[in-house]
């Protein structure tokens, strides 16, 4: 998977969870400051994108994820 | 699959993430035979995510135990999906973030309403909304946190565990005569959502650690979970406003035993 694929699958479920319009959604964007994505929410999109990916992102993993572009590096090395 | 909760009902509340001490009760009580029904608060997306990661999918029932309607309407929604409730599990906990982290003695009325109104008065709550389908046998079991002691940044939430442990002796007292049993485990810190919610959390769970007898693992829900299934199980059928605590053996030490 590219890392384009999986950025929008990310924004796919940016907007089903958090309202987030996918235009918005972009490598460089963190999603607490940019996104407004909050902590519970943050929860789900974890939960979401690991059924998605078939990844496990564990706790102390999600702390460093600040922006998308980290969540999908994360993903490309582990999916 | 034969198991020491074979043919039970259990209706468990508390999922919000994998992590929950509810989720390993819900999945711990599947592999040993028992038929699961979930309710979820708030986010009931993310908890009807978290229950298809069960051995066996559950149904997920929407319930705030503040909501009176969903109070009134739960038995009739658990009935469409259980015929009885065998075990019920009170895995609920909430204050409002003024009422932890070491402001006491500022924390308002309303703030502290809340805490107890989440996490006290919906034991009574939510065993009263369950009782059509419980019968003789059936039992209650509650989560809580040694409220003997007063613990830093615990606070108000402190306050709710200590009604919350009177609370499950009257309601084995109310409810002894119909043959229900209402009990409690007293868990060690766990890193669950509600945990990590709490500022300053962390200061015991080293103390933990480090001084429980047997150890004590952060991340491991199972020994709380198993002692609430023993409890809904057959295995203390004369059991009822007890609690049990499920801490490496913290509690039963004075002081800090020097390296043995
Ligand atoms: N984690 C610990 O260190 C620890 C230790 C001892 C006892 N406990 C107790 O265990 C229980 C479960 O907590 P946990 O640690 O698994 O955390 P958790 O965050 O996974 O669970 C807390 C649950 O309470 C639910 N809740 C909050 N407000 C509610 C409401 N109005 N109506 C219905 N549900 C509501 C949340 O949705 C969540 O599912 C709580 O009673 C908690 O106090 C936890």
């Amino acid at each position: 998977m590219t890392r384009d694929e999986i950025t929008s699958g990310l924004a796919e479920i940016l907007e089903e969870v958090a309202g987030v319009n996918p235009d918005d959604v972009a490598e460089e964007k963190s999603f607490t400051d940019d996104l407004d994505v909050d902590s519970l929410s943050m929860v789900e999109v974890v939960v979401a994108a690991e059924e998605k990916f078939g990844v496990k992102i564990p706790d102390n993993e999600v702390q460093n994820l600040k922006t998308v572009g980290d969540a999908v590096t994360y993903i490309e090395s582990n999916a | 699959m034969a198991g020491l909760l074979e043919g039970k009902r259990l209706l468990v509340t508390g999922v919000i993430t994998d992590q929950s001490i509810a989720f390993s009760v819900a999945k711990l009580a599947q592999e040993n035979g028992a038929t699961v029904v979930l309710t979820g608060f708030g986010r009931m997306s993310l908890v009807e995510r978290i229950a298809k990661r069960l051995p066996a999918e559950a149904p997920v029932i929407e319930l705030d135990v503040t909501n009176q309607e969903h109070l009134e309407t739960l038995a009739e929604k658990v009935g469409k999906h259980m015929d009885g409730i065998d075990g019920l599990v009170h895995s609920i906990g909430f204050a409002p973030a003024s009422a932890l982290g070491g402001n006491f003695l500022e924390t308002t009325w309303d703030d502290v309403a809340t805490a107890l109104h989440v996490s006290t008065y919906s034991y009574k709550s939510l065993a009263m909304a369950a009782l059509p389908l419980m019968r003789r046998g059936s039992s209650v079991v509650g989560l809580t946190f040694d409220a003997t002691k007063a613990w830093p940044v615990y606070d108000w939430m402190g306050v709710a565990k200590a009604g919350l442990e009177s609370a499950s002796r009257y309601l084995a007292l109310h409810l002894g005569k119909q043959g229900i049993r209402s009990n409690l485990v007293s868990a060690g810190p766990l890193r669950t959502m509600a945990a990590k919610s709490i500022p300053g959390f962390e200061q015991f769970e080293d103390a933990w650690t480090r001084r429980a007898p047997l150890g004590w693992d952060l991340q491991d829900q199972e020994p709380a979970a198993r002692a609430v299934l023993a409890l809904v199980s057959d295995w203390f059928p004369a059991t009822t406003g007890e609690i049990i605590h499920v801490d490496g053996g913290y509690h039963a030490l004075g002081a800090e035993a020097a390296s043995i």
